[in-house]
């Protein structure tokens, strides 16, 4: 019979391997573990979780447990080896469960395993049968699916006959898997490997590591997937985190770069600003970062950003690294926007954390969390740069990494503010940033004639016509405006040199104009003055014309007068002779 | 075993009749006819059974023995081979 059953399923895993789906996995509902292990835990198979104290094992255990029991209609053990009763309930009503009301309705089962050293002698040969027949009651009196042995190693130090021990260990696992559970063994971790008593050597399937370490005074925890048979699982550490709702492992985005692109446009807030974005805005779902000196009003155009998504019955999340939310919203209100309805009306959520409360990832995982609750359009993130106080300028970039893909995949537009110091350490900060993005507006301060005002690049906005000017931005008690900016001979021209800039053109067009007509009359005159001297002249020329006229005729009319004479002479002369 | 209260309440519990259980009960019976006499009762407790009663006296081994009576409750594991580990672990006679 268990041979026919086995060549069947041998047969399905044959079949199955080739349609890819391997192993049967069940969900263990706690958020992330399921992405990481593509589905959850392998379906009635032992898994060992095995960390130091306070890793969080337990607390994992019991959400496998209480998640199985709540959300997937899956029964489960919990057989505590070392938790007080009391403890355990605390655990679990920490997360939020009634433990007694899932126990009355026959959903839960704990059952404490005491053992008391000083109570027990031991004479001759046992084995563990009393622990079988107890965890098989407790399965069989729920219908139990899930099993939780936590941790099983304390038994090594209650009982001295370590080799009956270590079979029986490996018998409880096939038990286990004879019972068709799917079960969590926790276990200590030991020097130099995974557990103190070797218990990975029983398990072949799954095998998972919690981690808790504390880097420059900050708590990290940590889960790594160390093995795990017929799944391609990665090796990284997944950073996880313990909160009101339980644990949160935040997996590392494998980079699929297949999430779809939107064409949609989402606007700055600032007309001005999506005139210069192709005068539609950002692309929704694509990433902004708002780089540039103290005090350029980074966090203003946060704001518009942020009010604008509210004016559009969209739902904003707002991370405040620096200020308090009160402090923004009171700044904000100085230019003509007021935050707090938002906040008041449910659109605009704000979060306020110093960095340094937590580690890196823990914000990050806080931030997924918060995000997977709130499920904003929008989110800004005030200013990152002070997270690279608790982290290098790689973990920062690997983090944003992860959540701009995270935010990508919801379509969510995030704007991040980052604080620019002229020094080489910020400048690289901005590069190794802006690649990440795909807008990247800079502000810079222009000092120039004694006054510093603030100019406006949008450095790069992928996949869209944007405009290459330097548009002088201008906070007033009105708001933001992108003021276009003077192009002058000497260069860009902002603040009272643009103005002085712009009179001085006035005064000079007006000055043109006026020479110009003066230039005209002395024309005007010039030529009267000339055409009169022409007409004297011609008259000068007519006269002396006149007057050489006049010559000529007489001497012609002397020289005909004197040839007519001549011939009357000749003809005289010839008649006389 | 026809009076109720005795000085000595033993349970013990077993899995079946496996050869540890059948050497331990031996063994048991032989120890107290010797040493308490007419003071003991002996209740053999059979978890594959009454699997619900192995919670309550937090049994994990067996054979094990259970001393409720009298108080504190003294548990021995194992086959009770060895005859003065019994008594000791009993308290029938004192550790030396």
């Amino acid at each position: 019979m268990g041979f026919h059953h086995h060549m069947s399923t041998d047969k399905r895993n044959i079949k199955a391997k080739k349609s890819i789906t391997a192993l049967p996995k069940t969900p263990t509902g706690i958020k992330g573990l399921d992405e990481i292990t593509e589905g959850g835990l392998p379906t009635g198979r032992p898994t060992l979780l095995c960390g130091d104290a306070g890793c969080g094992k337990t607390l994992m255990s019991v959400e496998f447990i209480m998640r199985g029991a709540t959300e997937f209609n899956e029964p489960g053990v919990f057989m505590a080896f070392e938790e007080k009763a009391e403890e355990l309930a605390d655990n679990v009503a920490s997360l939020g469960f009634d433990l007694r009301k899932l126990q009355d309705e026959k959903k839960i089962r704990v059952d404490h395993v005491h053992i008391d050293r000083s109570e027990i002698e031991e004479t001759g040969e046992y084995d563990l049968e009393g622990l079988f027949v107890r965890l098989g009651y407790a399965i069989d009196s729920i219908g139990a699916k899930r099993v939780v042995l936590d941790t099983i190693e304390n038994l090594f130090s209650g009982l001295d006959n370590q080799a009956v021990l270590r079979a029986e260990v490996r018998r409880l696992f096939h038990f286990l898997k004879d019972k068709g559970v799917t079960a969590i063994i926790t276990g200590e971790r030991g020097a130099g490997r995974l557990t103190r008593q070797g218990l990975e050597e029983y398990v072949s399937d799954c095998v998972i590591l919690l981690d808790h370490r504390i880097i420059n005074q900050i708590s990290t925890r940590r889960l790594r997937v160390v093995k795990y048979r017929g799944t391609v699982h990665g090796t990284n550490e997944y950073p996880f985190l313990i909160n009101r709702n339980g644990i949160s492992v935040l997996p590392i985005t494998t980079l699929k770069l297949n999430t779809e692109a939107s064409t949609e446009r989402v606007s700055s807030g600032i007309p001005a600003l999506d005139g210069m974005l192709g005068g539609k805005g950002f692309y929704k779902g694509s990433s902004v970062l708002v780089s540039g000196t103290a005090g350029t009003g980074k966090t203003s155009i946060a704001a518009y950003f942020a009010a604008a998504a509210c004016e559009r019955k969209e739902k904003c999340l707002y991370f405040a690294f620096e200020e308090s939310p009160a402090q923004i919203c009171r700044n904000i209100r100085s230019i003509g926007i007021d935050l707090q309805q938002y906040v008041d009306n449910g659109r605009l959520k704000f979060h306020a954390s110093r960095p340094t409360i937590y580690g890196l990832e823990m914000h990050l995982v806080i931030m997924h969390d918060l995000i997977r609750e709130f499920k904003p359009d929008v989110v800004v993130l005030d200013p990152i740069t002070n997270l690279i106080t608790i982290g290098s300028v790689s973990e920062v970039k690997s983090m944003l990494i992860r959540m701009i893909d995270f935010l990508q995949e919801q379509e969510i537009t995030v704007m991040f503010t980052a604080l620019s110091l002229n020094t080489i350490i910020n400048d690289q900060t901005d590069e190794g940033i802006s690649s990440l993005v795909d807008a990247w507006l800079l502000v810079r301060d222009i000092e120039f004639n004694g006054e510093r005002n603030r100019g406006m690049y949008i450095m790069k906005s992928r996949g869209m016509r944007h405009s290459n000017q330097v548009r002088e931005f201008v906070i007033t008690d009105k708001g933001i405006d992108l003021v276009d900016v003077y192009l002058g001979p000497g260069g860009v021209l902002t603040g009272s040199a643009r103005e002085a800039q712009q009179i001085e053109e006035k005064t000079g067009a007006a000055l043109r104009d006026h020479a110009v007509s003066r230039k005209d009359r002395e024309i005007l005159r010039k030529r009267s003055v000339l055409e009169a001297k022409i007409s004297s002249l011609q008259s000068e020329f007519e006269s002396a014309e006149e007057e050489l006229n006049k010559i000529y005729l007489e001497e012609e009319l002397k020289k005909q007068i004197t040839e007519k004479t001549r011939e009357e002479i000749t003809r005289r002369r010839r008649g006389n002779s | 075993m026809k009076t109720e209260h005795k000085a000595w309440e033993l349970r013990l519990y077993v899995a079946g009749k496996t050869a540890k259980s059948i050497t331990a009960l031996n063994n048991l019976k032989k120890y107290c006819e010797e040493h308490l006499k007419g003071q003991y009762k002996i209740e053999v407790i059979d978890l594959l059974v009454n699997p619900q009663l192995a919670e309550g006296d937090q049994i994990l081994a067996i054979p094990t023995l259970v001393r409720k009576v009298p108080e504190p409750i003294r548990k021995i594991i194992g086959d009770l081979s060895n005859e003065e580990k019994v008594l000791v672990g009993l308290n029938i006679i004192p550790a030396n």
